[in-house]
Formats: structure tokens, sequence, C-alpha cells
């Protein structure tokens, strides 16, 4: 049994130790917000925030979480950077979609006013093949407070 | 196009796909896809209690298709959006509308739900009349209900208890005047946003059925590699592993739990023994190899006229790699086997002839497969999507009863997905004095851009299984649709013009549909020569489009385009690129501008501001539209700027995003803006894949203007561009 | 290459201020004795002839000088960088041809005397983070075609920031002194027992390459250690592995495989470039493959040449290295299907100090654009210090049959918080 606190609930689950945190939610815990993009760490649509830090769940151990806070889309409740992406229709097929709010989420905690440029290097690590960019880069911006479109 | 044939007709022919459908020559043709889906009800119910339900083959891939059609819907019934029930491609439910591919979306579905709501709306109509016993254009509607004009009124519901919508539709429809659309031509926020942005189930990839057991397929590490005999014991005994499925050189796991199967798949690729031979060719001579493979030459057109003598000819040739459709999300599927029938859960870009494919692969009748799409990851054209459902269905048929989901490796995506086909145009062109365009004479080689399945014999899995199936030969997409010929038929007017497609049969590596086909490499031949042509008769690039348009709206997006981005005539050296075509030439119009800057000596290409024109005829949803040229625009930069599959005489060697680099943040464009031409109530014009070939094109030609090279091998790579511009 | 690093193991066991003292009590002595002229200025551009700037742009490939002069790619050899050293930041000059800010006016001579001597144009000593104790070696023709080639760069106005160095470091007076204790001028000289690859090879690695700017020992002093040339160093908190008969590598460097490597970052046998050396081998895949090869030649010539050694991988099925890293790094994970050698070849993993591993765990392998290149994410945030140093240690433990790292708690924390 591995205990993990998700989305500020306790959990103990019937997963192996090895066993990325990413199947774990989606599979054990029933959440979808974290995507199985590579499993190699390259693409950042498993993103989740742990500790504050935006981290790849597909590389992430379950046995490494115990008394560590993960989050997940699922609790972030409607926050700032959703709405800006909801405003922005920063979605095509949006499979990147989640771990692109997890990542900007994290950013904009850390760093309440990016610049364009923390912003670009910062979602760097997530990719997205629909070619969304321009507007998930505005729901960034419109969610720090800096208007939205480019 | 003959108006008897529809178009899953000539793809029919192109493909080779039989479609049973009955050509009703004597018939006036309907609108879109009611022509081969006549029936009104097959497109449209409306239950007792008034709520409404829209059917549509067409299936949602993140191009926002959903909400476009609802809003089609409810404009023409007008009913409330939140009243209508979407029921995407499913083959016990829709009808039959072929692929969603080739921008046809709101062309097929689109035309042939307004037709079939309007219509509706007239029945209704007509039947509150009679109720009332007052005349048809005394009533009017809304929120679902006819009113009189003494004030009774009656819901859609009621009325429609007493109508029988199992009807033809009729060939031609009253349609509101657009200038009273509401909703058609209105920014309207997607259906499918919400859930994907607070992690609700979404995709395929997100489908827990009760007793789902997870599977992982394990791919031959090569093409034509044969199993041989090995210990599977070890890991049956793993934990979790419910079976290994090996059907020849097929083999798959099954378990619990995802995590045990991806171990499980792992320990089977160790353990697994393969004989490999070498049967990719040599990447670095490939294209050569392409170009002199036996083709068959087919004339696009031929036109002869009266023209000024040339004074200038030039000649050039344009070439395109192989290249990944690159889903973000791995392909998945969900299958069971349950009661004799075979239930698969598919994000297929279409449903009916998959499941041919699958009970093929099978060997079923048709009847005993059941597809339903959900939706996945954005696929752009023929991915894994329809090859990991043949996984589904063969691990499913090994465990009855119980759902099997498999979903694709990262790896196996990369290595399996067949490939946007390597290219090859060859084009010479002649000015005269006057400067205008005398003489054009293109080629344009190619594999075919359609091995989308619809027998057995096309699924990846078959050459593994001991007895495979017959492989039908590649065949062309005829024109004026085309695969590799796609926009090889320029839109300008030349008074002397030949253009002929060579298609290539055989294919040294696996290919299939992505996004755009032949257009994107046939507009950037196309777009970029006009540029070599303008500035061999010292035009400027947008003013000598114009002088060679005849087509008013072409004219009018390359217009805005220019006007947009600021354009100044005859002035270069800023690195300012301009390209222009209309997708397929009957699909959208688009033009794009942009400016970019060359690193001098890393020769990276940094895009700066990209203005684009569009003209998509009657617009649905404004957004959408930009939201589709956007990231047509961006995804083009991604092919343009860095894309080539990689491989060796054996394996691809692109196996995952570090050696298959794809565009990130850091590299987008500073900004993009899309400008669309309004056409109330002219025909949809499809626009999801207008984009690709200019964008490929602007690129070139500005990196032309910037950096003083012209570059006509894709990709504009950094060392090319730097070896192109030296020291 | 991206650091001179001035630290030394002698150097890190003092306190910054000694060390400040005792360098200002060495150098102030021997540093009043010298004053160099002004060169006059220069102006206008001259013309050269193509051929010369061609063989400019790839010695400088070979010199790195892109590596520490360009901070932003849109303003090439514009400078900026700043040179982490233990006595204080120093940072790039601008290097392009603007006459303001750049070596615009600088003629060839001026140039010449930056490069052998550490002068520049205006007679004030550079810091030797420009590694001039190499350049002294460079034949008047290669350092006549790198000045052409950075005369021809597009003029960039731009200023570096000033030099953060304590009082007296920052009196550049005191260089003098450092000058004559460790600059050796003179030209290089070939090795007639060697034939022209092995002395041309020695030639690029020694006077142009400045290998042993990061693969050599310091002194106190910031200075290369004397008779231990590519013994083994540091550069920014990376190990640095020995070019020589101590490297560590499980598997002996050929010809071959060097060449592969300086060339692309990445050899089959030995990993991909990690850390400062990725720069460096970016910086090498410009360079024609005959120079690569000759760097090669030399190189491998001063490798030892190890007995194979068969590895015994002691699969200790580590849980968190079974989810963080064996998607990659596991038998048969699809990295190591595409020619990832097993980390049981890693030089990091076999080297005397654990620094290189908990470098890669930490920081990853960044992404190039459009560059089929290795790739690895960074663990920083996924894993704790204990995490780190646990799984270091059972890299150690499994892949290598060398003796435990000692204090890799204490050595994560110390690379954690040198980011
Ligand atoms: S799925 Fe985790 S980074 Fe791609
Ligand atoms: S929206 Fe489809 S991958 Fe980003």
């Amino acid at each position: 049994m591995i205990r993990l606190t998700v989305n500020g609930q306790q959990h103990e689950v019937d997963a192996e130790p090895d066993t990325p945190l990413l199947y774990v939610l989606r599979d054990d815990l029933g959440l979808n917000g974290a995507k199985f993009g590579c499993g190699l760490g390259q693409c950042g649509s498993c993103t989740v925030i742990v500790d504050g830090q935006p981290v790849l769940s597909c590389l992430m151990p379950v046995s490494v979480l115990s008394g560590r806070q993960v989050r997940t889309i699922e609790g972030l409740g409607g926050n700032a950077v959703q709405h800006a992406f909801a405003e922005e229709q920063a979605a095509q097929c949006g499979y990147c979609i989640a771990g692109m709010v997890m990542r900007a989420t994290a950013l904009l905690e850390q760093n309440p006013h990016p610049s364009e440029h923390d912003i670009r290097e910062h979602l760097s690590l997530n990719l997205c093949r629909c070619g969304t960019h321009m507007r998930i880069l505005a729901a960034v911006r419109r969610a720090a407070g800096q208007g939205g479109k480019s | 196009m003959n108006a008897v044939l529809s178009r899953r007709g000539l793809m029919a022919l192109g493909g080779g796909l039989v479609v049973g459908f009955a050509l009703r020559a004597e018939e006036p043709a309907r609108p879109g896809s009611l022509k081969e889906t006549p029936s009104l009800d097959a497109w449209i119910r409306v239950a007792p209690d008034g709520r409404v339900t829209v059917f549509t083959g067409k299936v949602e891939l993140g191009q926002g298709i959903k909400t476009a059609l609802l809003q089609v819907a409810a404009e023409q019934l007008d009913v409330p959006v939140a009243q209508i029930d979407l029921v995407t491609a499913d083959t016990m439910r829709t009808p039959n509308e072929g692929f969603t591919a080739g921008s046809h979306s709101m062309q097929d579905s689109g035309t042939a739900i307004m037709n079939a709501t309007a219509q509706v709306r007239g029945l209704l109509v007509a039947a509150a009349a009679a109720e009332f016993g007052v005349a048809v254009e005394t009533l009017t509607t809304a929120d679902s209900t006819v009113r009189a004009a003494d004030g009774r009124s009656v819901g859609y519901g009621t009325l429609a208890a007493k109508l029988n919508l199992h009807v033809d539709a009729e060939p031609a429809s009253t349609l509101k005047d657009p200038a009273t659309y509401r909703l058609m031509g209105t920014p309207m926020p997607r259906v499918d946003i919400p859930a994907k942005l607070t992690g609700g189930p979404a995709y395929v990839q997100d489908m827990r059925l009760p007793g789902m057991l997870h599977a992982r397929a394990i791919r031959q590490p090569s093409v034509g590699a044969k199993l041989l005999d090995f210990d599977a014991g070890p890991i049956e005994a793993m934990p979790g592993v419910v079976k290994v499925v090996r059907e020849g050189s097929y083999l798959a796991v099954v378990a619990g739990k995802e995590w045990q199967a991806i171990k499980a798949m792992r320990a089977l690729e160790a353990a697994a023994k393969w004989e490999e031979t070498a049967s990719l060719p040599d990447q670095a001579t490939v294209l050569d190899l392409l170009r002199g493979l036996p083709a068959r030459d087919i004339p696009v057109l031929t036109w002869k006229g009266e023209a000024g003598a040339p004074v200038k000819r030039l000649k050039a040739r344009y070439t395109r790699p192989y290249m990944m459709h690159g889903a973000i999300g791995p392909s998945c599927a969900v299958a069971q086997l349950a009661d004799g029938t075979m239930t698969v859960w598919t994000h297929t870009q279409g449903v009916y002839p998959l499941r041919s494919a699958l009970a093929g692969l099978l060997r079923l009748p048709v009847e005993q497969v059941h597809c339903i799409h959900v939706e996945g990851s954005g696929c752009y054209g023929h991915n894994a999507a329809d090859d990991v459902a043949g996984d589904a269905v063969l691990i499913a048929r090994a465990v009855p009863g119980r759902p099997v989901r498999v979903q694709w490796m990262r790896e196996q995506e990369h290595t399996n997905e067949p490939y946007g086909a390597a290219m090859i145009a060859e084009v010479e062109g002649a000015v005269d004095a006057a400067g205008n365009i005398v003489d054009w004479d293109y080629g344009v080689w190619s594999n075919t851009h359609n091995r989308r399945p619809y027998v057995g014999g096309l699924m990846l899995q078959n050459a593994a299984l001991p007895e495979p199936l017959p492989v039908p030969p590649p065949a062309p997409i005829p024109m004026p649709e085309g695969g590799g010929e796609r926009n090889s038929n320029p839109i300008y007017a030349f008074p002397n013009a030949k253009v002929v497609s060579h298609f290539i049969p055989e294919m040294p590596v696996r290919v299939s549909a992505l996004r755009s086909l032949g257009a994107y490499l046939n507009v950037f031949a196309i777009e970029s020569f006009m540029d070599e042509l303008a500035e061999g008769a010292g035009a400027d690039p947008v003013e000598f489009r114009l002088r060679h348009l005849k087509d008013e709206r072409a004219k009018a997006v390359v217009s805005l385009a220019a006007e947009k981005f600021g354009w100044v005539a005859g002035k270069r050296g800023e690195g300012r690129g301009f390209a222009f075509a209309r997708y397929k030439n009957l699909g959208a119009y688009c033009a794009i501008a942009l400016a970019l800057r060359v690193e001098h000596e890393t020769g990276h290409i940094r895009l700066g501001r990209v203005v684009a024109a569009v003209d998509s005829g009657q617009v649905v949803n404004p957004d959408g539209i930009r939201n589709q040229i956007e990231g047509a625009i961006v995804q083009a930069a991604s092919w343009t700027l860095y894309e080539t599959v990689r491989f060796d005489r054996k394996r691809v060697l692109s196996r995952d995003w570090s050696g298959y680099p794809i565009l990130r943040f850091a590299a987008a464009p500073e900004s993009i803006a899309v400008h669309i031409v309004p056409r109330p109530g002219q025909p949809f014009l499809g626009t999801g894949e207008a984009g690709q070939g200019p964008m490929a094109a602007a690129i070139a030609n500005a990196v032309r203007d910037a950096a003083g090279v012209r570059l006509r091998d894709v990709p504009l790579s950094a060392p090319k561009v730097k070896a192109a511009i030296g020291v | 290459m991206v650091v001179t690093k001035l630290g030394m193991e002698a150097g890190m066991k003092l306190s910054r201020g000694r060390v400040v003292a005792a360098v200002a009590a060495v150098l102030i002595v021997g540093g009043w004795a010298v004053w160099h002229p002004s060169i006059a200025p220069v102006e206008g551009r001259a013309a050269f002839p193509p051929e010369q700037i061609a063989r400019g742009a790839e010695l400088a490939a070979v010199g790195d000088c892109g590596v520490c002069h360009t901070t932003d790619g849109s303003r090439p050899y514009a400078s900026g960088r700043g040179v982490p050293t233990p006595f204080g930041v120093v940072y790039a000059t601008n290097i392009t041809s603007d006459p303001d800010t750049g070596i615009g006016k600088w003629s060839e001579a001026a140039f010449r005397r930056a490069m052998r001597d550490g002068i520049d144009r205006e007679g004030r000593h550079l810091y030797p983070v420009l590694p001039y104790p190499h350049f002294t070696r460079a034949t008047d023709q290669d350092i006549a075609a790198m000045y052409a080639f950075l005369m021809t760069r597009a003029p960039v106005h731009a200023d570096a920031p000033p030099n953060q160095l304590p009082f007296p470091l920052n009196q550049r007076v005191v260089l003098a002194g450092w000058n004559l204790l460790y600059l050796s001028p003179g030209p290089w000289r070939a090795d007639p027992a060697h034939d022209a690859d092995w002395n041309r090879g020695a030639y690029l690695v020694e006077a142009i390459g400045h290998c042993g700017a990061c693969h050599t020992p310091r002194n106190v002093l910031g200075a290369e250690k004397g008779g231990q040339a590519l013994s083994g160093g540091e550069a920014e908190n990376w190990y640095a592995p020995p070019l020589q008969a101590a490297s560590p590598a499980r598997e002996a460097w050929t010809v071959d495989s060097l060449a592969t490597y300086l060339h692309t970052g990445f050899d089959a046998h030995h990993g991909a470039a990690a850390g400062p050396m990725t720069a460096v081998t970016d910086e090498l895949a410009k360079v024609p493959a005959a120079d690569v090869r000759a760097m090669a030649v030399y190189l491998a010539s001063m490798m030892p040449n190890p007995a194979p050694v068969s590895v015994v991988v002691h699969d200790g099925a580590n849980p968190v290295f079974a989810g963080a890293c064996g998607g990659c790094h596991g038998v048969d994970a699809p990295m190591t299907r595409s020619g990832a050698p097993s980390l049981a070849l890693s030089t990091a993993v076999n080297a005397p100090t654990p620094r290189g591993v908990i470098q890669v765990i930490l920081r990853g392998l960044p992404w190039r654009e459009g560059q089929a290149a290795p790739y690895m994410p960074s663990f920083a945030s996924a894993l704790t210090d204990g995490q780190v140093a646990d799984l270091a240690a059972y890299l150690r433990s499994t892949y290598s049959d060398k003796p435990a790292w000692s204090d890799l708690p204490a050595e994560v924390a110390k690379i954690r918080g040198a980011s």
C-alpha cells in the first residue's frame, strides 16, 4: 500500500512502488487531467504540481511521494489560469492543455509577473502539436493580468 | 466534379474503397452528405419533450466541428444550443460520412445538417400552420416553439410527435436569410473545452469501463521482422499479467493495470528475438530513389494560349522529406467482445471504413463489429488511430467479455505511424518582357497519400499475422481533390501551362494522409517559384500575384493580408515573405504575410509577425476558423523549420521527441493575426488545412528576403540555412 | 568552453578572503614592472579573402569563442556572459566589429597581442578567463584568420557589464604578476616523434581548443597546474574527466569514438556530452571532420587502453530507478534500442566524484532547438536531495565496480545550491 496526498486528500493505493504517479492518478484514482504523452519526460502532457513545483508525473515513482503534496488540474477548482484558457479558447485537440495549465499555474505561483521571455522559456518544456501556442501564451498573459491576445 | 458522383464515390475510386451507395442519377443532387444519406431522421430527431438530437458521421478532432455543427443546427431550427444533443460517428447510429478528412466536415456534414434542420423546421411550421389553420408565412419560430400572430403557440416536441421525419430531404431547402443569423457567424465557445480544462473525461484515453484490462502490443522492430521462438513463460508469471497474446509475429500482453502491462511489454521486448531485414531505403538518397522509381503519369492540366515572348526562363526543384503526424497523445482504443459483437471505441477518422477493416482482420461479418468514435489527441491525418484499434480487437478477442484498453507507447507511435510522403516537384516557367508569366511546366512525384484502412489487408497488424490478407495496391486520389497532386493546379491564370502528376506506386516507406497531403509541397513549390519569377521580372511579390489572379475572392484575400500586414511594395531586405493558395482550389482561400529574422551565425530562423487572411465562405464560428488557421501556421512552421523522419536501412531512428524535434514555445512566432473575409450566404469552404502550404512558402520567401538565399528543400533547418548563407 | 573555472581543490579549502590576500601578495610584487602601450586604432573595415574568413570561422568554433562571447543568438559575439570564478564574476566582452564597444578599432596586431599576451588594444590586462595562455601558441596565420572572421561579424553596440571582483583583483595590474608566473609565451612546437595528424590535433587541442581550461586542474591562483595537463578538472561544478591515462572510461576511447563524440556530442560506447561540454561539441559540429579527427588522434594517443571490462549489472530493481529512469535507461528501453549505451559505460557513473551523475539527475540534458540530440528532463523538482543521493548510490553500486561515493547527500545539496 502506498500512501499519497492528492489535491489535499489522503489516498492509499495498491500500487507497486515503482509505478509512476501518472498511472496511479489515472488508473487508481480515476483522474483524467495528467495525460500519457511520452512516458519519457519529453512532452509535459503529464505535468502536475508537487510541493509547488511542476513535475513530470510519468517519471515520478509513487514511492518518492510520501509526505509531499500532489496537485492536479482536478484540484485547481477553476483558477485564474483555467479561466484564462477558457476565455482565450486556448485548445484545439486539448490533449496537451491540462499539462499546460499545470505548468503555467506553477509559474504564476512563483512569479506572478513573468515576462514574455519567462513564459515562453518556462512553457518550452511542454509540447503542443496542434499549434495552439499563441492562444496558450495569450491565456498565460491574461492569467497574469497582462491582457490576453498577442 | 460530376454532380451525381459523391465525394465518397471519388475517394472510393482513389483508395480502391468500394462503398455501396446507390448513385441516384435520375434525381437532382441533394446538398452535402444528404446526397448519400437523404433521410431527414438520419440527421435529426425531435423528442416529444422538445429535445433535439442531431447526428453527424463526422468526428471531433480538435477542429471544433461539434460546436460549429451545433451552431448550424440551432440557427436553422431556432432551438437553443443547450437543447441539442449531438451524436458523432457511430456505425450503429449515425450516417456514414466516410472520413473526417480533407477539410470536408463543414462542406459535407455542415451542409447536410444545415439543410436537414432547415427542412425540419419547415415541416414543423407547416404542421403548426395546419393545426392553427393559418398560413405558414404568418408563423414565427423561436426557442423550439412555433408562434402564431394571434399569440397561440406550440412546442416542437408536440408537433414532432405527429410528424414523420423518415422522409427523404428535398433537393432544395429554404434557408434563413444570412442577414438574420444570430448564431452562425458569431464566435461561440467550444463545447468540448470545459472538460479538457478541468480533467473531465474527454478522450478515448480517459475511458474506464467496468472490468477493463490494460494491454500493450509489442511492435515488430522493423518492417517485416519475424518473431522467432522464445520463452514467454516468465512474463506470463509477472504480477498482474493476464495473458500474452501471440499470433505469428504479432505479440501483445494484457494485464490488470496499465503499469503492469508496460513492464510486461518491456520484458517481452527484451526477451523476444526477431529476424530482421534491411527493408528501408538509404535516407541520404531517398528523394533520388523516388524520382527514379517507375511512375504512372497523370495529366492534371494543359493550357494553351496566346502569350508574349519569354525573356526570362527559370527552373527549380522543390522537395520535402518524410514527416510525422506526431500526435501528442499516442493512439489508443478500447475494445470488448461480448455477445458475438466486437465493440470498439476509437478515435479513427472513419468509423465505417474502419469497421470493414477490423471485420476483415477478425474474419467477422461487418454487422458484428461496432465502431464508436471517441475523441483522441489531434491526429492531423491518418496516424495510428486505426492501427491501435486493430490491436484492441485482436487482444480483446483473446480475453472475451473483458473490455481492453490499448495505448501505444511514444516510440511505437513515432516509429509505426504512416508518415507523410516525401515528394519532389520540378517546375519551369518563363516571363515575358512585361513581367507576365507566359509558360509554366510543373511535375510532381509522389507516393499515394491515402492508405487509410477499409479492408483488413491495410491494417498494420496484417503482415504480422500468420495468414495475412491481400493488400490492395496503393492508388492515387484523382483530382480535383488529388493526393500528391493536390493543389498542383495553379490558381493563377497562365496562358500556357502543363501540370503532370507522377504517381509512384512502390512505397519504400509506409505513408498515408498527413494534413493537407500533397498541397503542402505543391503550394510550397508554386508559391516559392512565384517569388522567384517575380524577382526575375523585377516585380513585387504581392503585386505579381495579383497580376496573375483572375478570381476576385482570391484577389481580395491577397490584398487583405498585404494590407493588414502593412506590406509595402518594392521594400526588400527586411525578412518579409508572402504566399497564397486556395486549398485544393475548392476550399478556403488563405494568404499569409510574415516577417522573420535569420540568425547569421547559426542559421536559425526567428519568426516575427504573421498575418493571415482567409475566406471560408459562410462563417459559422469565426473563432474556430482563427484557431484552425493559427494552428496550421504554427504546425507548418514546425514542419518547415525542423522536421524529417530519420531512419537507417532497418529501423526508424526518430523514436521520440529528442529524435524528432518539433517547435517549442521559445520558437513560436511573435504574433499571429487572422483576418476573415465575411461571405454571408456563400457555401462553407473547408479551412482546416488551408494554412499549411502558404506558411511554408511564406517562410522560404522571407528567408530569401532576409538572408539572400533561396531554399527549396524542406526543412529549412538551421544547418541548411547556415550552409546556404556561408560564413 | 563555458568556463575557466578557477577553483581548485586547494583553492576550495582556503577561505575566499585568504585566497584574495594570497593573490594580492604574490601578484602585486610583479605587477608594477610592466607597462604596455596602446596600439593605434584602425578606422574603417578591412577586406579579407573569403577563404581566410571561412578558416577563421572554423578556428573560432574550435576555440569556442561564441560560447563565452555570445549570450543571445540575435547578437552573436556581443558578449555579456558572466563567467563565475572563485574570485568573482568576469564578463566576456564584445568582440564584434563595433568600433566603440567591440573590437572594431583593433588592428590585427592588437588582436594578436590580446590572444598572445592577454593585453587589450589600450594596453590593459585581460583576465585569464580568456584562455590566452593557450592562444599564445596559435600561429600568426590562424590568429589572422580568427581576426578576419571576427572583424566581418555584424557590429553590435553593447557594453559588457562590469566585472565583479574584489580589490585588489579588480586592479588589472596584478595580472602582470600572474603572467610572469604562469604565462609562457612561445609558439607551438611540433613533436617530431608523431605524425602530422597527431601534431595537428595536438595544436588544435592545446593552442586553440584550450581543452585544459576545464580538463586540467588549477592551482590556488587559478592557473593550470604544470605537469598535470588534462588530468581532469572541473567546470561550473561539473566534473571534467581526465583526457589521459587516468580516464575513468569503461570502454577505451578510440580515435573513431572520440571523433564521433566530439563532432556529434554522442557516442554509442560512451554516451552524450552533458553540462558545459554540450556547447563544446555543438561548436565542434561546425568544424571540418578532418580537424576533429586530428584532435581525436591526439587525445586518443594519451588515453589508457583498458582491457574491456565485462559489465555485470546487478539490477537491484530499485523502484526509484525503475519508475524514473527505467523508461529510458532500463533493459531494452526504447532509448537503449536506439543505440544509447548502458549506464555501466557512463564515465560519470565510473568517475571518482559523483558530481557528473548528480548534475545530470538534477539538470538533465537541455533540449536543443530543431536538433535531433539527446535530451533528458531535470529531476530537480521531482526528487529530494536524499532521493537523488540514494539514486546516485544505486547507480554506482549497480553499474560500476568502483568504490561507493562518500558524502553523497552533502554533494547533492551543494550542487543543487550552486544552480
Ligand atoms: S508524458 Fe510525461 S513528459 Fe511526456
Ligand atoms: S491542443 Fe492539441 S496538442 Fe495542444
